[in-house]
């Protein structure tokens, strides 16, 4: 039997951003790609979402004082 | 509440979080008429736009604050509490720097094992199952070695109430030493295991050594749970060990993977990701915060926990981690160990840009913070 992480209390849901969303999410911020926080491409929370490197994954958590919040991370080789 | 009236308060999610959308939902009375409600919103709107944190504000120094603060106010050590019978975990300050810290070795490694509907009912189920998992090595099971070294042989007796309460039988106990031990002839007599050595007859040590590693072979359970407590929490029974090893009990069949909780943080990294260890880190520091009575606002954790996440790997607030990620060469060498910095610095010719804080209160320059960030463009006339 293999566990799924993403089932875990612990883990957020992950997603991966559109070319179209992402483009927007870096104009909007006035960033590029390299300025966000990481994650690595081996990360067992990715599985599943064919993420590449210079991806941006989507972390949509669940937060006590906002209820939920959107974090996101680049993906990178590490 | 009427449909219009939650339309138009969804019309406010953009502008304001999950968390008080809902809020606004169950407090706002249903007689409400839609200028009023309006005026609600906005007023609700505005309060929340002035309590956002500005830009330019020193967060990360009001958070360090913050947690210092209240961290003089810790005990210093451990509670022991005679007579309980719960695993022994480390809290207070130890703990809290051993996360910040982010070692990889921690003091108490311990976890929480909830189990599916059937099994975490029954007390003799999770007892059994508390059993299964405990680590057993040949050593505790055996009740008496002894060694003939004429002979170059080791004999092994087996205690029996070990045996029988394992439930497992000598021939098992013996293949599974016989594995480890190529260089040895074995032969099982009742519950006697005895190991005759095959090579020349004038090496002492090869007994002896083989002696304290059959001690070490691991027999039954799963590696580096030392200890099973089962206890009731509430309506089930749930698993409490000391050791942890959260890859294998999740492949476990009856436990309820989703819920299991460790406080190896770089466990949780490695199984479950880098988001699951920020969480961690937060649960876990508000844990302690909260065993001790006091009170740290979440946000400053969020925003520890966050920095101790963002490269993609969980990194310890020390010189070795977070510190070490700094651009600047004057906030690297203010922090701890000033010459390595220095010296390391100029044989490569590293830049400073004076782009934070720290370097320019060294250079006793304005600094990047409120007022000084903004820089002023004059019209020249």
């Amino acid at each position: 039997m293999t566990f799924n992480p993403n089932k875990h209390r612990l883990v957020p849901k992950h997603s991966k951003l559109s070319d179209k969303e992402k483009a927007k999410l870096l104009e909007d911020y006035g960033i590029t790609v390299k300025e966000l926080p990481k994650i690595l491409i081996n990360d067992v929370a990715l599985e599943g979402l064919d993420a590449n490197e210079a991806d941006i994954i989507k972390v949509t958590r669940h937060s006590i004082t906002a209820g939920e919040t959107v974090y996101y991370r680049s993906v990178i080789n590490g | 509440m009427k449909k219009e009236h939650e339309e138009f308060i969804d019309g406010y999610k953009s502008k304001l979080p999950p968390k008080i959308i809902t809020e606004i939902k169950e407090h706002v009375p249903t007689n409400v008429t839609k200028a009023k409600l309006t005026k609600i919103l906005e007023e609700i709107h505005g309060i929340y736009e002035n309590a956002k944190i500005h830009s330019g504000e020193g967060v990360g120094i009001v958070s360090a604050e913050s947690i210092g603060e209240p961290g003089t106010q810790m005990t210093l050590n451990t509670f022991h509490l005679a007579g309980v019978a719960e695993v022994q975990v480390t809290t207070g300050l130890p703990r809290l720097i051993e996360i910040f810290d982010s070692r990889r070795a921690i003091k108490t490694p311990m976890m929480e094992i909830h189990l599916k509907s059937p099994h975490n009912k029954n007390i003799d189920k999770i007892k059994n199952f508390a059993a299964q998992i405990k680590e057993t090595k040949v050593g505790e099971i055996v009740s008496e070695f002894s060694v003939n070294l004429l002979e170059q042989t080791l004999k092994l007796i087996l205690s029996k109430d070990s045996l029988e309460s394992l439930n497992l039988k000598t021939e098992e106990v013996a293949k599974l030493v016989k594995a480890k031990t190529k260089s040895f002839n074995l032969t099982v007599e009742g519950d006697e295991i005895t190991l005759t050595y095959k090579g020349k007859s004038d090496e002492i040590k090869e007994v002896y050594g083989i002696k304290e590693k059959i001690k070490l072979i691991k027999i039954k359970g799963i590696k580096g749970i030392h200890q099973v407590l089962p206890v009731k929490r509430g309506e089930e029974y749930v698993v409490l060990t000391a050791g942890s090893n959260l890859k294998e009990i999740l492949e476990l069949p009856e436990v309820d993977a989703e819920k299991i909780s460790t406080n190896n943080i770089n466990e949780i990294e490695a199984v479950l990701g880098i988001e699951a260890a920020r969480q961690a880190i937060m649960e876990e520091v508000s844990k302690v915060v909260e065993s001790q009575g006091l009170n740290i606002d979440a946000r400053h954790l969020m925003l520890v926990a966050d920095i101790m996440c963002v490269g993609g790997v969980v990194k310890g607030v020390t010189r070795y981690g977070v510190v070490s990620e700094k651009t600047s060469v004057m906030a690297r060498a203010s922090f701890e160990t000033p010459l390595k910095h220095i010296v390391d610095a100029s044989l490569v010719g590293e830049r400073d840009r004076l782009t934070s804080v720290v370097e320019n209160v060294m250079l006793n320059q304005p600094i990047p913070l409120g007022t000084g960030l903004p820089g002023l463009v004059t019209k020249m006339k």
